[in-house]
């Protein structure tokens, strides 16, 4: 008998992990305080980043870039992934000798995926980039999706297998009776065998709900996208030393990110650009690209997501009770593990280990630091 | 300009105008900050500089603006012109465009005072080059003595219409038709609610000179005119609607339409000010007080952009948000701020005697609000048609945001201005969420385009 | 479509439209001037590329983009004309950002 799973979170992790536990024949509910998709999931910059990730993500993010590279098998939509590479440029020798010792330890771990260009093969890439840079570490099978689409998409194939999504639903209380839950919400009374926490930047909340403490910080992270321009770049731009993030996507329109945080009002949920921080986003992006300097920026918007101490997710069973799990605190990379964390959180689920490595991501590491 | 003013005020139509007069005659440190060159806002735009004769056409109600912008001329407050706001904030910063560079100000307090726009309402064909606001045509003949040269088509619902027609007869200017979409059964609605308007007669007088000058000019009027679409391959060249069951077309190269105005709403929308939809105005406006407080504190709203009541009640609001403006800073009392405005309350309880049967009675029939022709783009910018929109809703994206999420309808250079309404009647229409339940667009600044350069000047500012 | 009412006190300025040198009114906004001298279309849209001409007058709408003096994406009913102003309709996202060299 398979169990019945309540998701709290209705995010793309969310429901990337309903809809593998689906396909197994899994009986799941997923709840959301507001509307699937409006925070993180719905506001972030939908990159598909093998690049320079934290070396124990490595073989969770080259596995995901397969799935998304077929991403259409899974979810019958294409969710808008484009795959143009992903680019991190060096300005000077010291950011070439970062870029290169970073392709040595990727190397060394066994993976191939992030490589070494010079100052010609990167102009052939990008040849629109200011005349400075010397090189590059580029990941030739990355690029970008669109968040909602994908989100969107996800949710659909869930619920084609049977999945049920609650909207405006808070969970307000969580209690446990034998081995089973009680989780009362602004709507009714859910009751299912095992609970799965992946709540975003609520998820410390929702973690203290089940008296577990977890060190998560939530960050309003701002992008800003423009008019629509010609095409002039296809891979989605980083740099070796500076705050710099940006892509084109199909229509026209630069995404500028960068780690840039707003203020934040957590308990209201009241999001204030900061647009000093923008302001040095754009002298960086105008740094790179001088021919974008008239160009217009139509929207600016902030989207809360949860970081941990160390910037890699929690991806865990519950260390203090028993059929809870946590998929949380992706700390603004999460787009890119998704379909992973799905398929990964299902084996936790049912057999109780993962395919992949994820030690590293145990809720356990921050109590044990204490120690 | 000032890093710091104890009262900011943004637009320089009649209610910035008016409160900035009031407030700077108290010795504050005050700055109007409008993107027009000169003071008058729309509604009164050029009318320092337009000539005499162009004046008397234009009518006696456009004159009242010379006595508001001479006052505020004469005034001790900061002026500048051909200046714009692209961000406010929760704090009362404001982000500001001036002379091609950009800053952040802030003030103790704000009014905005934005204004009015047309409501935008889609029909098919209303993206051909010749299909204009209505608004457009006067903006052209106020500031440019800009007319149609070969006939006009004017289309919609409400005073605008009858007026610039009137205006266009007045210099002799072919009307071809007025083409009226308010239904018939408008009028019975709007009939309990004329006694009321009986008190502000003089507006219905001058509406009845309107209407008896045009008919004496051989002005063919279509009362209920329906299923507007205007047609031709690159541009305008025929408009087909229905009258009385049946189909009529007029050749024309320029069809002006007006379906009333909503309140510019997207400074309020980015500082986040609580909104609410106003059923009998069918638009979203800022909620406010009697003195034009916001959700927000030392966020004032006065004018159409807080809820639409015509230009003479702007002025009395810009003096009443003046002046509480004055109380908020310390500088005049609750009892002298009180005072000191009995006459403009007065005034503006007078004035809004007309407002319910004028909504009543021009109010756009939900046919045209919520197309049903699927055809109709929505969104200018980003061509989504009504009938993408009802996908969308059917396909379980029950609110406006969402719709705007999946589609990217709202998502182009406009920023949503021009179809954010329409949205949410066409979501509410194909079984989404009710309009009065929907989130209006979120506010999504800069609210006016700022480009990487100007925005990358706020660092040179930190470093000086 | 336009035409302006004679109003002789208004000093003109010349400004160039498409190539080609025109006289306009002195306070005039760039769309203004477009819509009198029998423009077609001001810009065409990058998505089916329809042609367009101002909508609303009053800088809301954003249908009036042009490319003024190079720059691409101008609102045309918020500029104001200004001698040797270098005006052009504007075709979909506007030209080339090119490459530097």
């Amino acid at each position: 008998m398979k169990p019945n799973v309540l998701i709290i979170g209705g995010g793309l992790m969310g429901s990337s992990i309903a809809l593998q536990l689906a396909m197994r024949g899994c009986n799941c509910s997923v709840i959301d305080k507001a509307s699937p998709g409006r925070h993180a999931s719905g506001s972030n910059a939908g990159g598909l980043r093998q690049l320079n990730r934290d070396p124990a993500e490595i073989p969770l993010t080259v596995e995901a870039a397969k799935m998304w590279h077929s991403i259409k098998d899974l979810v019958d939509s294409d969710c808008d992934a484009r795959f143009s590479g992903q680019l991190r440029v060096a300005e000077n020798r010291s950011d070439m000798k970062k870029l290169e010792q970073r392709a040595n330890m990727v190397k060394a771990m066994g993976y191939q995926h992030e490589e070494i260009i010079g100052k010609k093969e990167l102009y052939k890439i990008v040849p629109a980039l200011s005349p400075h840079c010397i090189g590059g570490l580029i990941c030739r099978g990355d690029g970008y999706g669109r968040p909602y689409h994908a989100l969107t998409a996800f949710r659909h194939k869930a619920e084609s297998l049977g999945v049920t999504y609650h909207s405006s639903t808070e969970a307000l209380n969580i209690e446990q009776e034998g081995e089973g839950w009680h989780v009362r919400t602004s709507q009714k009374v859910f009751n299912s065998d095992i609970l799965v926490n992946c709540a975003g930047a609520w998820s410390g909340q929702i973690a203290a709900l089940m008296n577990e403490s977890v060190p998560l910080t939530p960050k309003a992270l701002m992008l800003m996208v423009t008019e629509r321009l010609p095409h002039f770049v296809d891979p989605v731009m980083g740099a070796a030393s500076r705050k710099l993030s940006f892509k084109q996507m199909q229509n026209g329109t630069l995404i500028i990110g960068g780690a840039l945080v707003a203020k934040l009002d957590f308990e209201q949920q009241k999001t204030e650009l900061d647009w000093q921080q923008l302001a040095k986003s754009a002298s960086t992006v105008v740094d790179f690209f001088p021919q974008l300097s008239d160009v217009r920026i139509v929207r600016v918007w902030a989207g809360i997501e949860a970081y941990m101490p160390d910037n890699i997710p929690v991806i865990s069973a519950s260390q203090t009770v028993k059929n809870a799990y946590h998929a949380f605190g992706f700390s603004a990379h999460g787009f890119q593990l998704s379909p992973i964390i799905g398929r990964i959180m299902s084996q936790l689920i049912l057999e109780g280990k993962s395919e992949l490595p994820i030690a590293s991501f145990s809720i356990n590491r921050f109590s044990q630091e204490k120690k | 300009m000032k890093d710091h003013y104890q009262l900011l005020i943004i637009g320089g139509g009649p209610a910035g105008l008016a409160a900035a007069t009031i407030a700077s005659s108290k010795g504050v440190t005050c700055a109007l900050l409008d993107e027009q060159p000169a003071p008058g806002g729309q509604i009164y735009r050029s009318i320092e500089s337009v000539p005499e004769k162009r004046a008397e056409k234009l009518g006696t109600e456009y004159l009242r603006g010379k006595e508001l912008a001479s006052a505020f001329r004469a005034c001790e407050a900061e002026y500048f012109p051909e200046t714009r706001v692209w961000s406010l904030s929760s704090q009362r910063e404001v982000g500001v465009l001036h002379k091609g560079k950009s800053k952040i100000i802030s003030a103790d307090q704000i009014l905005v005072a934005s204004g009015a726009m047309e409501r935008p309402v889609p029909f098919p064909g209303w993206t051909l080059p010749g299909v204009m606001q209505a608004g457009a045509g006067q903006i052209l003949f106020k500031s440019s003595g800009i007319v149609p040269s070969d006939g006009v088509v004017l289309a919609g619902s409400g005073p605008l219409l009858l007026l610039l027609a009137w205006q266009y007869m007045n210099v002799g200017v072919e009307i071809k038709a007025i083409l009226d979409v308010t239904p018939l059964s408008n009028h019975l609605l709007a009939l309990p609610k004329l006694p009321r308007a009986l008190l502000a007669h003089h507006y219905l007088t001058k509406g009845l000179i309107y209407q008896r000058d045009l008919k004496r000019a051989g002005v063919n009027t279509k009362i209920g005119a329906s299923l507007l679409q205007a047609e031709g391959d690159d541009c305008l060249d025929t408009i087909r609607y229905r009258h009385f069951g049946r189909e009529h077309t007029i050749k024309t190269d320029l069809l002006l339409t007006h379906f009333g105005v909503i309140p510019q709403i997207a400074l309020t929308q980015a500082v986040g000010c609580k909104h609410q939809w106003d059923d009998s105005q069918q638009c979203w406006r800022p909620e406010h007080d009697e003195w034009g407080s916001t959700s927000i504190d030392g966020i004032i709203v006065a004018g159409d952009g807080a809820g639409i009541n015509g230009a003479r009640s702007a002025e009395h609001a810009g003096r009443l948000a003046g002046l509480q403006a004055l109380f908020a800073l310390g500088v005049i009392s609750q009892i002298e701020r009180d005072q000191q405005s009995i006459e403009d309350r007065q005034w503006m309880k007078d004035e809004r005697h007309i407002r319910p049967f004028l909504e009543a009675y021009f109010a756009v029939p939900q046919t045209m609000l919520a197309t049903t022709n699927n055809e109709t783009i929505i969104c200018r910018c980003e061509e989504i048609t009504a009938g993408q929109i009802r996908k969308a809703v059917e396909s379980g994206h029950q609110d406006s945001n969402h719709v705007k999420f999946l589609t990217r309808c709202g998502m182009g250079a406009c920023q949503g201005r021009q179809c954010s309404n329409a949205v949410a009647h066409i979501v509410a229409d194909s079984g989404g969420q009710a309009i009065s339940e929907q989130s209006h667009f979120r506010g999504r600044p800069p609210v006016t385009p700022l480009t990487l350069m100007q925005l990358a000047d706020l660092n040179e500012e930190e470093s000086l | 479509m336009f035409k302006q009412l004679s109003n002789s006190t208004v000093e003109t300025v010349e400004v160039t439209l498409n190539g080609q040198k025109i006289h306009v009114s002195q306070g005039m906004t760039v769309a203004a001037a477009a819509l009198t001298q029998g423009l077609h279309f001001t810009r065409t849209t990058p998505i089916s590329n329809s042609k367009r001409l101002p909508f609303c007058m009053m800088g809301v709408c954003y249908d009036c983009l042009m490319v003024i003096d190079g720059k691409a994406n101008q609102r045309a009913c918020v500029t104001y004309i200004k001698k040797g102003m270098q005006i052009e309709t504007q075709q979909g996202v506007g030209p080339s950002l090119g490459e530097t060299e």
